[in-house]
Formats: C-alpha cells, structure tokens, sequence
C-alpha cells in the first residue's frame, strides 16, 4: 500500500503516498461523523504507544485513531528520569518486541529515536515525534485540513510562523508542503530560525506583514515560554510586538488566509485568543482531522484490509 | 593476529623500501639481527636466516601516531596499554603518544611515571603526553617541568578545550622551557554548545543540535595568534574545517613552530554520512561537509597539515549503542587508518605514496622529537610491510582493540599493513 514499511518522517517521503493517505483519511472522515464511530479494520492488530516524552493531544488522538479501528493498545510512558540512565531504550525496545506486537507509536526528545528503534526491533514504527526532527503525522493533519479547505496543496502558499528552530513540526510541514508542491515562508526571530533551512528550499522573511500579504494560510507555531528571558526571546511583549498574529494586524489586512495551529497555544502571545476562535481559524479542524488521518496511517501501515470491505 | 618474538636473523626480500626521512625508494631486502638494523638494500645475511618474502609490497618506517586513547589508567573495560597496542600493531604502527584525559587524568610526574613503567610491557613504543592543568581544570598548571623530565613528550587538555585565553597564554609561555607542543583540543564552548554535529544543512534536517566550524576556527585563531606571541610551539589536533584550515595557512607562513594534523575520518566522511544517525560518527570536532573535506585534503597537499593521527577513541558498545545524545564522543581509527588515508590521498587524489607515508612517519616523529632515521644501521627495528593497491572491505574481524566503535565496517579500504616490526616483535601476518 504504502511504499515505506515505517513513517518516520517526511523526508523523501514519496507525494503519492502522502496523497494516498490524505485520501484515505477524508474517507475515515466520514466514519468519524457516523454515530457509531468505529469499524474493525484492525482487528487483533496490537499497537504500542511508547510516549518517551510528555504528549496529551498526539497521544490522545492516536489513542482514539486506534479504537475507531478496533486495535488493541497498550500505552507506555517513561518518566524522562529513567530515559538519562541511557541503557533502558534498548532494553524497554526488546521487551516490547518479546511480547509479540504489530506497531509502534513513538514518542522521544531525541532525534533520530524512531530509525535507531527499527534496528532493535521488527514491528512497524510510527514517529509521534523525535525531539527537534520530525513529526510526521502532525504534518499529514495540518496538510489534510489545507487539503480540506482549499481543494488542492499544490501552489498554495504557506507560512509558517514562530521558533522554528526548536520545532518538528516545522520540519515536516516543509518537507510535506515542498514534496505536494506548495510554496513555504518561515517566519521569526533570526535565531530561531536555523541559518541553514534555506537549503531545504523555503523562503525566509522576518516581517509577519509581508507574509500575511503573500499567505494563503498560516500555520502558527507556539512559542515556548521557557525560551523567553534565555536571550532567544527578548519578552513577550516584544515577541507579540514582532510575530503576534493579533485581532488588530490581520484586520489591518483586509485579506482571507487561513489561520491554523498545531497547539498547545499561547493565547495572547503567539496568537489572540479571538484569532483562534475566529472564522478564518481552522484548528479545531486539525484536530478532528489528526484522527481521521491517523487512522488513514494506521490502517495503510499495519495491513489492514481495504476500507472497502470495512464498509460492507 | 599474534605477535611473536622475531628469529634471530629476519631478511624481508625483495621489497619496495620507502625510506620516508631521506625521500629515497630502493628495490632490495632489509636485513634485521637481534631487532636491529644490519642492511637495507643488497644485504648479506646468513644462508639460515628466516626470509618474508616482500615482492609486490612496501617495506617502510613503522607508523607514529601522535594522539591516541589508550583508556589507562580508568577505563580498562575500554583499552588499555597492551591492547591498544595490539590495535596498533594491527594498523602498522610502532609508536604512539597517550593522551592524558584518564582517570585520573595524567596530571603529574608520578601518574606519567606510570605510563613509562606500564609501557616497558608494551610490543610498541607509548609516550605520555601529560595535562596541562590540574585534573584538566582549565586553570591550574601541572608540574609541566617534572612531568617532561618523568617522560611527558607534550602537553594537552584535549577533549576538554581550555577556554581561558590567559590560561593558554601562561601554558604556552611555559613549554616554551622544554620546548615540547602544546596541544589545544580548539573548540569554544559556548560557541559548541549543545551540538553533537556538524551546523549545516544535514544538522537541520536531521533535527540534531549543530556545532558550527567557527566554534573550531574562532579557537584556533587565538591560539595561532598566542602561539605566535609567546613564541611556543603549538600542535592543533583533528583540524576539521576549512575556516581552521586558512588560520593555520596564513600563520604557517610566518611561524614555523605551528604544526597541526588531520584525522583518517575527517578525510574520508562527510556530514551527509550521518543521515543513518550512526553513533559511531559522533566525534568531536564533528565530521563536517564534502567542501571542508576538500580543503582538509588540500590543506595536506601544501603542507599546511604536516601529519595524520587517528584520535583513536575506544567506547563500550553500551556508551555507542544509544541514542544519539547520549551517545559518547569518538570512535577508534588505528586498524583502518593506513586503508583509509591511502584510498583518499593516494588513489582518490593521485598524491605519492612516500609523501603520504611521511604523513604517518617521519612528519609525526619531527613533531614529538622522535628518531627519524629509522633505516639507518644499528637503530632497533620500527617497520611496517604493506600492500599499498589491495582492495578490502573493513570488517570487526580486522578490529583488534577492545572496543569496536568504528564506521567503517563494509567500508571499501585500499592498501592494507601485511606485517609490523617493533620492539623485537613481529606480527604474525594480518589477514
């Protein structure tokens, strides 16, 4: 079905995948809206969420992605103490391959984790996130919504606004948008921008008008309040100041853009609180849409059969 | 590999002799009684003399690498004295000098004195090369006077960059005494920070902390301008970045005290080598990009780097094997060094293979003070046997140090040492 056993991430990732599980997700859309919210396409799958690293709506979502299918799930969090002494990744990596299950979402702070867990282990692995790396799924969601709203992802001009630098989030939606053929802008303070990511093929400005001019969406990160005050961000006054996306600047506008976010946030400071409950917001779209195109992942990766027959 | 004693009269026959110090290659025997030098050329050697028949293969200077990890005293789990040496021997080397970052650290004449005394067990030649600061503190001076009469050849910190400019001032201004290198890991730290590689295009895409070469090339140059001022002698390890490369070009023009030295890897990798998130390539300095790779071995062309050493750096496979954070720094490089540095600079880059010998020889053992009249008569015997075209691929089974933290396995390597001679030893010959 797909052409890559694992979801890792987005690099490289080939387009008419991601195409297929977008597609794959609209039609678990519908299931979502039925009032039975759940079909058995992976009945007796076993699926292990191995959170390395605090997560309530990732895990939530792919928790809930599971059930609808009819998986069974076994959740694991490890208090990020006992993830210091090093050795116990192999070792929690081993056990879990003992006890004889399918998939793996995985959660951890460290780049890389996910790939380094596929040598030790032959169960399916699914990145929820690798440290400053990747997050895949985060980055299918946020293109389905876009894909959802505007018909299309090819030409669509996006921004991405916020640290950048410190945001996997970031890093798959530029690698999801550039392979569907849309363009990309980032936008932030320049040190929370890698001076590298040029290379990736984005556009960088460091004015939030301009790019509110250019966008068709914005996709707003948050802005991590322990950055604050360590000299990357001067206060959040200032930050709000430079990057807010405020009630009063897009109304300076006068434009239609879609305004997504990928959450938590950080209301009165990354974004207003009536931007994001606004009707050019999308963000509770995403949400929604984070379950339906898990479940399209899920289902396309661990061999489920076709929806089809699911239906019937 | 074993190593045994060798026969009371060894002829190797029918060589290509490459004498490094005087640039000169001959065809003939080498003639060695009791480990010693008799003949080199046309020998007359006893009829019952034990014969290694060398046709087709390189006869040299055993190799001297001047920056290893030998682990001991501290982490014996990883190396010590005598199996580094066997890793040694099995890459052709007959002299090494230890770098001081133990534990503890090799801080004062007595812990140098051990090194000396746990060395006379050793089938090569091991010098210590003592701290400069107290348990390498970054500000308090060892005994540097004591430790060099003990047998220190240098000077170091490495691993831990001393940060006080005026603490390198005072540590060069005193070697300058006793006339050895003082070497000075160059890396500023706030500039490294966090970064466990190279600051580029792959460290963005691989989400990995990035560690930029002006963290190297910005410590490089106040050492380079410190050196030139106190008139010391500096040695600069693992130069990895072309920014470092200019510094030391510019300033080699008007300082000939200066000396510097490329590893193996940081002539064979590029960045782009660690998108498999190979622990084994975590080093420090990081493997950077192709563009500084070039100007490394440009750098080694013009003579701006004047050696090769290895920075054999053995870990346990529990310190590699995790993720990449927490992984240690370092991987070990002496099994692979000649197969790597000759498929590079001789077969990639059409440099002569006496030049790049000298690399390894002759160039290292100027900069320590060390004879480099190997081939001369009555010297104890130092060499090295070596196919210098065979073609192989690298595997765990040619790894003889305790640790196995290379990223070479199922790398294809040209050249490879057949034999090595030190101390009245010789290898049995490496497969």
């Amino acid at each position: 079905m797909l052409k890559q056993r694992h979801l890792l991430g987005l690099e490289g990732y080939p387009s008419e995948d991601i195409q297929t599980i977008i597609d794959t997700g609209f039609k678990f859309r519908e299931v979502l809206d039925r009032p039975i919210k759940k079909v058995p396409s992976l009945q007796g799958v076993t699926i292990v969420n191995l959170f390395f690293e605090n997560s309530t709506r990732t895990r939530i979502s792919f928790e809930l992605a599971q059930k609808r299918l009819s998986a069974d799930t076994v959740n694991f969090s490890a208090s990020s103490s006992s993830l210091k002494k090093g050795e116990s990744f192999k070792d929690t990596a081993q056990n879990i391959e003992a006890m004889k299950i399918d998939a793996v979402v995985m959660r951890h702070p460290t780049p890389g984790a996910p790939k380094h867990l596929t040598e030790f282990i032959d169960a399916v692995i699914i990145n929820a996130g690798d440290g400053t790396h990747e997050h895949p799924t985060q980055a299918i969601l946020d293109m389905m919504s876009l894909h959802e709203k505007f018909g299309k992802l090819k030409g669509l001009k996006v921004g991405i606004i916020g640290d950048i630098s410190h945001s996997r989030v970031a890093l798959s939606n530029i690698h999801g948008l550039l392979i569907m053929g849309a363009d990309v802008t980032l936008c932030g303070p320049p040190n929370l921008i890698p001076p590298f990511i040029k290379d990736l093929g984005v556009n960088i400005n460091y004015n939030v008008d301009e790019v509110i001019e250019w966008a068709d969406a914005l996709n707003i990160l948050r802005i991590q309040r322990e950055r604050m005050g360590l000299g990357l961000v001067p206060s959040v006054r200032e930050y709000r100041a430079m990057f807010g996306i405020t009630q009063e600047r897009l109304e300076s506008h006068q434009k239609e853009i879609v305004i997504m976010h990928p959450g938590p946030m950080n209301r009165g400071v990354e974004i207003d609180g009536t931007v994001a409950d606004g009707d050019q917001a999308i963000i509770l779209d995403q949400v929604l849409n984070g379950v339906a195109s898990r479940m399209a992942i899920l289902f396309l990766l661990c061999g489920g059969k076709s929806s089809d027959e699911d239906e019937s | 590999m074993k190593i045994e004693k060798m026969a009371k009269n060894l002829v190797l026959k029918n060589g290509t002799i490459i004498d490094p110090f005087h640039g000169k290659t001959i065809s003939g025997d080498i003639w060695l009684k009791d480990g010693k030098i008799v003949g080199v050329g046309k020998v007359d050697a006893p009829k019952d003399s034990l014969t290694i028949d060398c046709s087709g293969k390189v006869i040299t200077h055993g190799f001297c690498d001047i920056h290893v990890h030998f682990r001991e005293p501290g982490r014996e789990d990883k190396e010590t004295l005598i199996t580094g040496s066997h890793s040694a021997m099995a890459g052709g080397f007959t002299r090494v000098c230890v770098m001081p970052n133990t534990n503890p650290p090799l801080d004062t004449p007595e812990s140098i004195n051990f090194i000396r005394e746990k060395a006379e067990e050793s089938p090569i030649y091991i010098h210590p090369i003592g701290a400069v600061t107290k348990s390498q503190n970054g500000n308090d001076l060892t005994e540097m006077g004591l430790m060099h009469n003990e047998g220190a050849v240098a000077f170091s910190d490495d691993g831990l960059p001393i940060q006080n400019g005026a603490m390198m001032r005072i540590a060069l201004e005193y070697a300058t005494m006793m006339d050895v290198p003082v070497i000075n890991h160059a890396e500023d730290e706030c500039l490294r920070a966090e970064g466990v590689m190279h600051e580029g295009k792959i460290s963005t895409q691989l989400g990995l902390p990035g560690n930029p070469d002006l963290a190297e090339s910005a410590m490089v140059y106040r050492d380079l301008e410190l050196a030139q001022f106190t008139g010391a002698r500096l040695h600069i390890p693992h130069v990895s970045s072309m920014k470092a490369v200019h510094h030391i070009r510019e300033m080699k023009s008007k300082n000939e005290k200066v000396t510097a030295e490329v590893t193996p890897h940081h002539l064979f990798f590029n960045d782009e080598s660690l998108t498999s998130y190979n622990t084994n390539l975590k080093v420090a300095p990081p493997i950077r990009t192709e563009s500084d790779r070039k100007a490394l071995i440009e750098a080694v062309k013009d003579g701006t780097i004047d050696c090769i050493a290895t920075d054999h750096a053995p870990h346990t496979i529990e310190d590699k094997e995790t993720t990449f954070d927490l992984a240690s720094f370092g991987m070990i490089g002496l099994e692979s060094c000649f197969g790597a540095v000759n498929k590079i600079l001789v077969h990639d880059e059409g440099l002569d293979l006496g030049n790049v010998l000298k690399l390894l020889t002759s160039n290292p053992r100027a900069i320590m003070g060390f004879e480099q009249d190997l081939f001369s008569e009555g010297t104890d015997a130092e060499i090295t046997i070596l196919d210098p075209d065979v073609e192989w691929s690298f595997e765990k089974a040619h790894v003889q140090s305790r640790s196995i933290n290379s990223p070479y396995y199922g790398e294809t390597l040209k050249g490879k040492v057949e034999f090595t001679i030190s101390r009245g030893l010789i290898t049995t010959q490496l497969s």
